[in-house]
């Protein structure tokens, strides 16, 4: 497989706060990699990374280098506008823009952006709602308010107001934690859906959901990236003895 | 402890208590009082004349403020041009980029300057405008009141600002959407009741201001043809009015001041609700 | 390795178009301070300390000395902050700590209504309203029963530094208040708890965990409407009487730093006239910048989010 995102040398303060230490990690193309630790072990701060949301973060400080397959994520004179482009995010909490509609949350990258043509709007917003399973659900209603919608369907929304942007990576950051169950499993499903087209990189606190929907599993604690491997030899027959403490439940 | 000291305690309560009350009813006292006798005078004195005629002589019935009015209107639309945008931005970068020295600078400068007497910007003016220009001028009427606003307008937009949720911001950022685009489309626009809340209370204040004008826009007992021409202002009318020794015109003058406080309070009361629905 | 936060132009743009309008306030503000130096200058180079010191204005003779308008405002503002003070912390504490939440939030609201009436209309009630009452009723009585002290002697005219002390006392009530009430409400509750908890009555609880947590932020309310006071402008130009003299009955006329540039700037005959204007606008920015930068400070360090520019 095709290596799509190559991570070498990562480190990343906050002001004094070295949150991520020397991480070196590969995710291939078309795969689902998923990024477990205890709460502070600096996942999402990995994961924030690769579409430069440090950015906005002024005592951040990123080192190191992230290939996007031939782009370095932050190499000179590369903007991250384009790398966001090119990696989409969903986050913890669905995040719908409130005084949107349904329809307009779908196509929120382009209008805010600038025009897009009418035709074309309306096959973004159908093709991208029957992606994430929600089309049927609201077709009869996208003019109403985002807002309206249930939790787990204003995530699915974000989810496809991320891939209708047509991103080549998908993070998520913890994305069915504020969920409900079924909602969840909705959203489990999804991701399996989506690994044929898109690049997932999924943060995640619940390690039973690292098991059901990646491929490749990376465990992080303090900061340092501890083991990655395949899910399945990871969960069974991790190689170092942290690993196989967090994923028992002995670390608490 | 003793039976004494508790029964002290208790009157020292008693008293402290009655001396909160007794203050409050001190400090809103007058508002009852002055607004009393604004309405009282004003709406006797007020009439369709006074919306459409320029001040007359005293002795002469049927005078009014229009030419006082208009002047306000256009003085503070004129000052809203340049200070709403320039405030506006300016929260914009305290928002997004606002977290060093500068900033910090910028932050606290405005709260100064919104403290500065204002007679001190019409000084200002007048040495900017009014001498350049050799004369009295709207001009310069709306450019001290541009001055005055911008600081206010900064801190308030800012407040507001800040309190859009950093997940709308970090969605659309995620979405690959510039900075500046998502600035201007997903945070003001998150915010904007919240901001044209704002303006309206700047507004509100600067429509009252007398001060500054004296000598800028000057006054006209007439109307004003150019901008370049001294102007007259609502505020202006009520102080020269009100100093007069003619009882005509202080009919006008209160029929004035009716006018300005309930436009005042209309604007703020816009504000307020509109704050409120954006609340429920 | 690169940290470089390379941006498209669109954000460059941005952020210098943004940075420009929000450094108009540090040009507004150097700007002011510049212009008014430079145009005391003539006055500045002329007169020197003597411009403080001295009481002799003559626009004829061109000469210009200010003492009386600097006493006039001092007087003005100290015994009306000396009266507000009481009123409006009174008032915070009744809003946060007495009154049940409904009606605290009226009385607030009251309050920023009082505040939001512009100064003229408080010049117009106090000219017509308010000196002849004082003229007619207060003033005859502090003469008949005080008048064996200095500050009442003479005879009633109304206007007044009286009046001057009490309608800048009207107006910057409502500013100290929801300041003070701002500060009050900053107060954790723990400490309140903990001073409750021990038995303390209500009185003893903003005493001993109120009014100590919140006196630098009071003390800054206070400071900040020091400053109104010496800046306010209309109203008291139409009630003190204007009449430059310094006299220690508050029955006499006075005169204010503020009153005389609304007085006379407009029509000012001569450079020297005008500029000495200026030198008495500089003075009057000097001592509210400096009465500001301390307040907000006071403030700031209170809560670092504090909004300012809205009170």
């Amino acid at each position: 497989m095709n290596c799509k995102l190559s991570i070498r040398d990562l480190n990343i303060h906050f002001g004094d706060n070295h949150a991520v230490k020397n991480t070196i990690m590969d995710v291939a193309e078309n795969s689902v990699t998923a990024i477990i630790g205890p709460s502070g072990c600096g996942k999402s701060t990995v994961l924030r990374s690769i579409n430069r949301m440090h950015d906005l973060t002024p005592s951040a400080r990123v080192t190191g280098t992230i290939m996007l397959d031939e782009t370095d994520i932050y190499g000179r004179g590369v903007d991250p506008v384009t790398i966001r482009r090119r990696v989409g995010m969903v986050f913890q909490k669905p995040n719908p823009f409130p005084a949107m509609s349904i329809y307009d949350n779908v196509i929120a990258g382009y209008k805010l952006n600038g025009v897009l043509k009418k035709g074309e709007a309306d096959e973004i917003v159908e093709s991208s709602l029957k992606r994430v399973a929600l089309w049927d659900e609201v077709k009869d209603r996208l003019r109403t308010g985002a807002v309206e919608l249930s939790g787990g369907q204003q995530q699915r929304l974000c989810i496809a107001r991320t891939i209708a942007v047509k991103p080549e990576v998908i993070l998520m950051d913890e994305p069915a934690s504020a969920l409900d169950p079924i909602s969840t499993l909705k959203i489990e499903e999804l991701i399996e859906e989506l690994k044929s087209k898109y690049t997932i990189v999924i943060v995640t606190h619940n390690m039973q959901q690292a098991a059901r929907v990646s491929d490749v599993t990376a465990f992080f604690y303090l900061g340092e990236l501890v083991e990655i491997g395949e899910t399945r030899k990871l969960f069974t027959n991790p190689e170092k003895k942290q690993t196989e403490d967090y994923i028992t439940g002995r670390f608490g | 402890m003793n039976l004494r000291s508790i029964t002290v305690r208790r009157a020292s309560n008693l008293t402290a208590t009655v001396l909160m009350g007794a203050a409050t009813f001190l400090v809103l006292l007058p508002l009852v009082i002055i607004f009393y006798h604004i309405v009282k005078m004003g709406i006797s004195s007020i009439n369709i004349g006074f919306f459409t005629n320029i001040p007359q002589p005293p002795g002469e019935a049927g005078g009014g403020m229009a030419n006082g009015i208009a002047g306000s209107a256009v003085m503070i639309g004129m000052a809203s041009l340049v200070g709403l945008p320039v405030g506006i931005f300016g929260a914009i970068y305290l928002t997004e980029y606002g977290t060093g020295r500068l900033a910090t600078a910028i932050r606290f400068c405005a709260d100064v300057l919104s403290g500065i007497p204002s007679i001190i910007t019409g000084m200002v003016a007048y040495s900017l405008v009014v001498v350049p220009l050799k004369g009295f001028s709207a001009l310069a009427g709306s450019f001290a009141l541009s001055l005055i606003m911008v600081p206010i307008v900064l801190r308030t937009t800012e407040e507001q600002l800040k309190m859009v949720p950093a997940t709308l911001r970090e969605a659309s950022l995620a979405l690959g959407v510039p900075l500046w685009r998502t600035s201007i489309k997903v945070t003001l626009r998150s915010a904007m009741t919240g901001v044209i809340t704002g303006v309206l209370l700047a507004i509100a204040r600067v429509a009252g201001e007398t001060a500054p004008l004296l000598f800028t826009a000057l006054g006209n007992q007439f109307w004003s043809r150019k901008l370049t021409e001294p102007m007259a202002a609502l505020p202006l009318q009520i102080f020269n009015f009100a100093i007069s020794p003619y009882e005509d015109w202080h009919r006008l003058a209160w029929a004035g001041a009716l006018v300005l406080v309930v436009m005042m309070f209309g604007l703020s009361l816009v504000a307020r609700w509109l704050g409120r629905t954006k609340h429920s | 390795m690169n940290t470089t936060t390379t941006k498209k132009y669109g954000d460059r743009i941005f952020r210098a178009i943004t940075l420009l309008f929000a450094l108009t306030i540090l040009i507004i503000l150097l700007g002011m301070t510049a212009e008014m130096v430079s145009e005391s200058l003539p006055s500045l180079r002329k007169f020197g300390w003597g411009f403080v010191t001295g009481s002799d204005w003559d626009a004829v003779q061109g000469s210009f000395a200010a003492l009386p308008y600097l006493y006039g405002s001092v007087v003005s503002s100290i015994l009306a902050i000396l009266l507000a003070t009481p009123l409006s912390v009174g008032t915070a504490l009744f809003i946060t700590e007495l009154a049940p939440h409904k009606v605290g939030a009226v009385t607030a609201s009251l309050v920023e209504l009082l505040a939001a009436i512009p100064s003229v209309i408080y010049g117009l009630w106090g000219i017509l309203v308010m000196t002849p009452w004082l003229q007619s009723t207060v003033e005859p009585f502090l003469i008949k029963y005080f008048g064996f002290l200095p500050f009442f002697r003479g005879a009633p005219y109304g206007v007044s530094m009286l009046a001057a002390v009490f309608i800048l006392m009207i107006m910057i009530v409502p500013i100290i208040t929801s300041i003070t009430k701002e500060v009050l409400m900053a107060v954790p509750s723990s400490q309140k708890e903990a001073a409750v908890a021990l038995g303390a009555t209500r009185w003893e609880m903003i005493r001993i965990a109120v009014l100590p947590y919140g006196r630098s932020g009071i003390l800054g309310a206070v400071i900040l409407g020091l400053g109104r006071a010496i800046g306010e402008t209309m109203a008291v130009t139409m009630v003190i009487g204007n009449t430059p003299q310094m006299s220690l009955s508050l029955l006499s006329p006075g005169y204010t730093m503020p009153s005389v540039i609304a007085n006379e700037f407009a029509e000012t005959t001569t450079k020297l006239h005008a500029s000495a204007l200026m030198e008495i606008g500089l003075i009057l920015l000097v001592v509210t910048l400096f009465i500001n930068f301390m307040a907000r400070m006071l403030l700031w360090s209170v809560t670092r989010k504090w909004k300012g520019g809205v009170a």
